[in-house]
């Protein structure tokens, strides 16, 4: 029984959210290896040697990796999965994107979203926004899974001591081709990785207001930023910044909701949290009810005085 | 070109589902059910595709009960023209329904398949990919802006950090994200015209398509409760209790 972990990297380096897979391919019993498909990623490769846990690192290379399109990467590994009997990749953007195409094509059924394995083929993952925990077993050989890296400690990023062996890249598809991206620069912590979250919702009105706001208390916390998405929608906030169940799944030490009434979708991103603070003026608010700190105030007032307060 | 759009029925997002006491599911009877919201965005798209004029039809597909006319119905009555139920009363999980989907794709040869990225039941986040694998085809998940022009689809997707803009060449599938569109509501008058449209019926058997179940659910239990927590007066108390109480600061 071998595990093989898909690596996210951005041909540099490995990005955390392997960790946790690692940790958890580790729990299905047997080695780990890992991929790492990429173009001039040989560092990356090298990193993933060193993750504790991992006896072999699989670096293939090619210029129509570089993007980490599905259809090449898919490809890559089913030319490898044959001697696998786990495959598992982090439940990120890219992992979700890959891995049934993986499943299909082998005809296996894919478990998505793991936060706990029972053992190599039963698994735990959350249903309907968080709402119930589902116990399943797989009744396929080879199983595809995806991991919530908040279900997982991350495994030690050195300590390792695996081997890097080349493999044969396969042909790029030819069918999807990368055009460009936007990626949002931040200096802040990564929103799944960060030890506190500041996160904003609609009661802020603006996107000059959660700036003005928020950014202060992110400041003086070391925090990452979140929002709620309706505040994502009404354009305050970006994108990525959105915690739920359909955006980032976070469970940070430290989490702050400001102005969020606490609809099940957001709580779904944020219920595992260690300690939940909410600031609502609102007293009848759902988020309330997870929150383990309560303040009932108006968040414009509350928010600048708790940045003096610190 | 045709577009096809895959719909599912699901219990509604503002329903706060309970879990069964014997631990054998989610108690879904009796309760509000309606279109998942990602697909509500998929048909959207597709006729938005139409009115542009680079959709000649839209298909709405469904797999599931009888109950999953109503879903068609609604989709078209967001406007598409015609609809296929695939009627089971197995239960599917996603690649039963990529291998259906597979054969209404080859029946009805569509230009572009869009789906929604999940459903909000059982949160899987497969089954555009896995059609597209069966299919052999190229994907754009996540989409949030679609472009369809000489015979290639130009999708900006959300992914983690922020957008990222591919190019797939057709026919291909689509996945939508949350801000893709803003689905219309369905007035009247095309809710008693989506009655008189055409829904042609079949069963997964005569698209010569075995369902087989792959993971088995042997628990559903509810999650772990948070311990209540209290309300702070003031922020002098708020930043007392996280120093000292909570120690997170």
């Amino acid at each position: 029984m071998t595990s093989l972990v898909v690596a996210e990297h951005d041909n540099a380096s490995i990005k955390g959210a392997t960790l946790n897979t690692v940790t958890a391919a580790t729990q299905c019993g047997g080695d780990v290896h890992v991929l790492v498909a990429g173009h001039n990623a040989a560092e990356a490769a090298k990193q993933a040697a060193q993750i504790a846990g991992v006896s072999k690192v699989i670096h293939a290379e090619g210029e129509h990796f570089a993007h980490g399109l599905a259809e090449n990467v898919a490809a890559q590994v089913l030319a490898l999965a044959g001697s696998y009997s786990h495959i598992l990749f982090p439940a990120t953007a890219s992992g979700k994107n890959i891995a049934p195409r993986v499943a299909a094509k082998l005809d296996v059924g894919q478990i998505s979203d793991v936060t706990k394995i029972d053992s190599p083929d039963t698994f735990e993952r959350p249903i309907y926004a968080g709402n119930a925990i589902a116990t399943v077993q797989s009744l396929d050989e080879k199983k595809v899974i995806t991991v919530r890296t908040t279900g997982f400690d991350p495994a030690a990023a050195t300590g390792g001591s695996g081997s890097v062996e080349s493999a044969s890249a396969v042909a790029d598809s030819g069918k999807s081709h990368f055009e460009g991206n936007e990626i949002a620069k931040n200096d802040r912590p990564e929103l799944t990785a960060a030890k506190i979250i500041v996160s904003g919702g609609r009661a802020l009105g603006s996107s000059e207001k959660f700036n003005e706001v928020m950014t202060p208390l992110a400041d003086k916390l070391g925090a990452a930023m979140g929002a709620s998405r309706a505040a994502v929608d009404a354009g305050y906030a970006p994108n990525d910044w959105q915690v739920g169940q359909t955006g980032k799944i976070v469970a940070p030490q430290l989490y702050i909701a400001a102005g969020i009434s606490g609809a099940i979708q957001h709580l779904a991103g944020m219920k595992d949290s260690k300690v939940i603070v909410a600031i609502n003026k609102d007293p009848e608010a759902p988020i309330f009810s997870v929150a383990d700190y309560g303040l009932e105030a108006d968040l414009f007032t509350a928010i600048p005085e708790l940045v003096k307060a610190l | 070109m045709k577009v096809l759009v895959p719909v599912k029925r699901v219990v509604d997002y503002n329903v706060k589902v309970r879990v069964k006491s014997d631990g054998t599911g989610v108690d879904i009877a009796n309760v509000k059910m309606s279109m998942n919201p990602f697909d509500e965005i998929a048909v959207e798209e597709a006729v938005r595709l139409k009115e542009k004029g680079v959709a000649t039809e839209v298909i709405a597909v469904s797999c599931g009960p009888a109950q999953c006319q109503e879903t068609l119905r609604t989709a078209m009555a967001i406007g598409a023209d015609r609809a296929i139920l695939v009627e089971t009363t197995e239960e599917l999980q996603p690649l039963s329904v990529a291998k259906l989907l597979k054969a209404v794709f080859e029946k009805e040869q569509p230009g572009l398949v869009i789906l929604g990225k999940q459903a909000i039941d059982d949160d899987c986040n497969q089954t555009g990919q896995m059609l597209a694998a069966l299919l052999d085809l190229p994907q754009a998940t996540f989409a949030s802006k679609v472009e369809v022009a000489d015979g290639k689809a130009k999708v900006t997707r959300e992914v983690d950090g922020g957008l990222e803009t591919v190019s797939i060449t057709l026919p291909a599938i689509v996945t939508t994200d949350l801000r893709l569109n803003e689905p219309r509501y369905v007035t009247l008058p095309n809710i008693m015209k989506a009655k008189k449209k055409q829904l042609d019926n079949f069963k997964p058997a005569d698209l010569g398509v075995d369902i087989k179940a792959h993971l088995k659910t042997l628990k559903v239990s509810e999650p772990p409760k948070r311990s209540a927590g209290i309300k702070v007066p003031d922020v002098a108390t708020l930043v007392a209790k996280l120093k000292n109480e909570a120690k997170v600061i």
